[in-house]
């Protein structure tokens, strides 16, 4: 009896908590994957949308993940692409409806980003490389370690550009307003599109300036 | 007709899909090694975008929009079918690109080889759908301005991905500190390549 207690696996073991903390650093699904990085820059140029997204894409990676790891026996090797994008099709939509009536503002800042999770390619990713070939608890651990890693990325980068570029941290001044009578002026090169991809790339540098092992040759 | 060249040329330069709303990194970021795979791919692109894009405006204005169905039957005309749009939107580009796939490799073979592994790709690029709902997003008002922003997006794309490939193809010989080799530096150049994008914007159309 107690035997057969030990073989099952609890449910936070120490495999299952890596497949959350793995994509946090070392197999970020950002930095090291390089996996849904369209939508990643262009929800931050405030931390409020990029929130929102984080949280948006970890609903529906999650629960595409355990539909997908539910069904993995069934669904025929030569049309899983379209029932995978089926299945995240229609979480997408649930979730876009659900922004569209609860949080309407944000959704129209987000505009068409919300639709395109389900381009995004942590999405396929995962569901190809995890979902496809495990139980649904730990496709559940690894869907939300991925969009925890996903949103890391955001949050940071969305902090970043928001404090330097307007001053303020989740629609809140931050920066003093004596600052500006001193010749404090902020960066409004932050808020534009290039700026994202360069402070992404300045992420990727210090990260990958502590671990050597993730450093490529050419 | 001057409002259709004005959307072909505001889509190439002013809104690139690359440097204004990041769409399609991932496979920009993938594919941008050499130039001539980026010559491929960014090919393939405009071509499944001139497709897919005017096809989904014909299915939105007479299928998905508010009362868009009132052709069929007038007790329609209250219908909104516009929350069945992203699912709608990725069956088409996945069957578009299945049918054009099967096109090219019938009538042109050459063709066919140089696109081959990129074409089933193309599906899941987040350009091609941003295109879509874009499309949706921006209400073009004919077939003729949703097709000149599809093809106008392609292009933009192209010369976006075929630019990267040809610094990164150059970049190889120089001296880049190593943590930043590869994706870092990729990163900081498309940014640079956006800045100098940005000097687009100054063109009032």
């Amino acid at each position: 009896m107690s035997e057969e207690r030990q073989e099952r696996e609890p449910l936070f073991s120490a495999k299952n908590l890596k497949l959350v903390k793995g994509p946090i650093n070392l197999n970020n699904p950002i930095t090291v994957q390089v996996l849904g990085i369209c939508s990643a820059l262009a929800v931050t140029a405030k931390m409020k949308p990029a929130i929102v997204m984080t949280i948006s894409v970890m609903v529906v990676l999650a629960a595409s993940n355990v539909v997908i790891s539910i069904m993995r026996n069934g669904i025929p090797p030569r049309i899983r692409i379209i029932v995978q994008l089926v299945v995240i099709a229609t979480m997408v939509i649930l979730v876009d409806q659900v922004l569209k009536a609860f949080l309407y503002d944000i959704s129209k800042q987000l505009s068409v980003f919300v639709g395109l999770i389900i381009t995004n390619c942590i999405l396929m990713g995962r569901l190809e490389a995890f979902a496809m070939s495990n139980k649904p608890w730990p496709a559940f651990m690894d869907g939300i370690g991925n969009a925890l890693g996903y949103g890391l990325i955001l949050i940071a980068v969305s902090f970043l550009r928001e404090l330097f570029g307007s001053g303020t941290l989740l629609g809140l001044q931050i920066v003093p307003p004596g600052f500006y009578h001193f010749g404090y002026v902020n960066n409004g090169l932050m808020i534009l599109p290039p700026m994202a991809l360069i402070t992404v790339g300045v992420i990727i540098w210090v990260q990958r300036y502590y671990h050597r092992d993730l450093i490529e040759n050419n | 007709m001057q409002e259709v060249f004005n959307i072909f040329i505001k889509s190439i330069f002013i809104d690139n899909m690359v440097f204004a709303y990041f769409l399609g990194m991932c496979s920009y970021l993938a594919v941008s090694k050499t130039v001539k795979t980026s010559v491929g791919l960014g090919v393939a692109v405009i071509f499944v975008l001139g497709i897919t894009v005017p096809v989904d405006y014909l299915l939105n204005d007479y299928v998905l929009k508010a009362g868009a169905l009132a052709w069929l039957d007038p007790a329609f005309a209250s219908a909104d079918l516009s929350f069945l749009s992203f699912i709608i939107f990725i069956a088409v580009i996945a069957s578009m690109v299945q049918l054009v796939e099967m096109v090219v490799e019938k009538f042109s073979p050459s063709l066919y080889s140089s696109l081959g592994i990129f074409l089933p790709l193309i599906a899941v690029n987040c350009a091609i759908l941003g295109g879509s709902l874009f499309m949706q997003e921006r209400d073009y008002q004919s077939l003729a301005q949703a097709t000149s922003f599809g093809v106008g997006s392609g292009v933009g794309w192209f010369l976006a991905i075929v630019g990267i490939a040809a610094i990164r193809e150059k970049i190889r010989y120089s001296n880049v500190p190593p943590a930043l080799r590869g994706l870092g530096i990729t990163f900081i150049l498309t940014g640079l390549m956006g800045i100098a994008f940005m000097s687009f914007l100054g063109i009032k159309l």
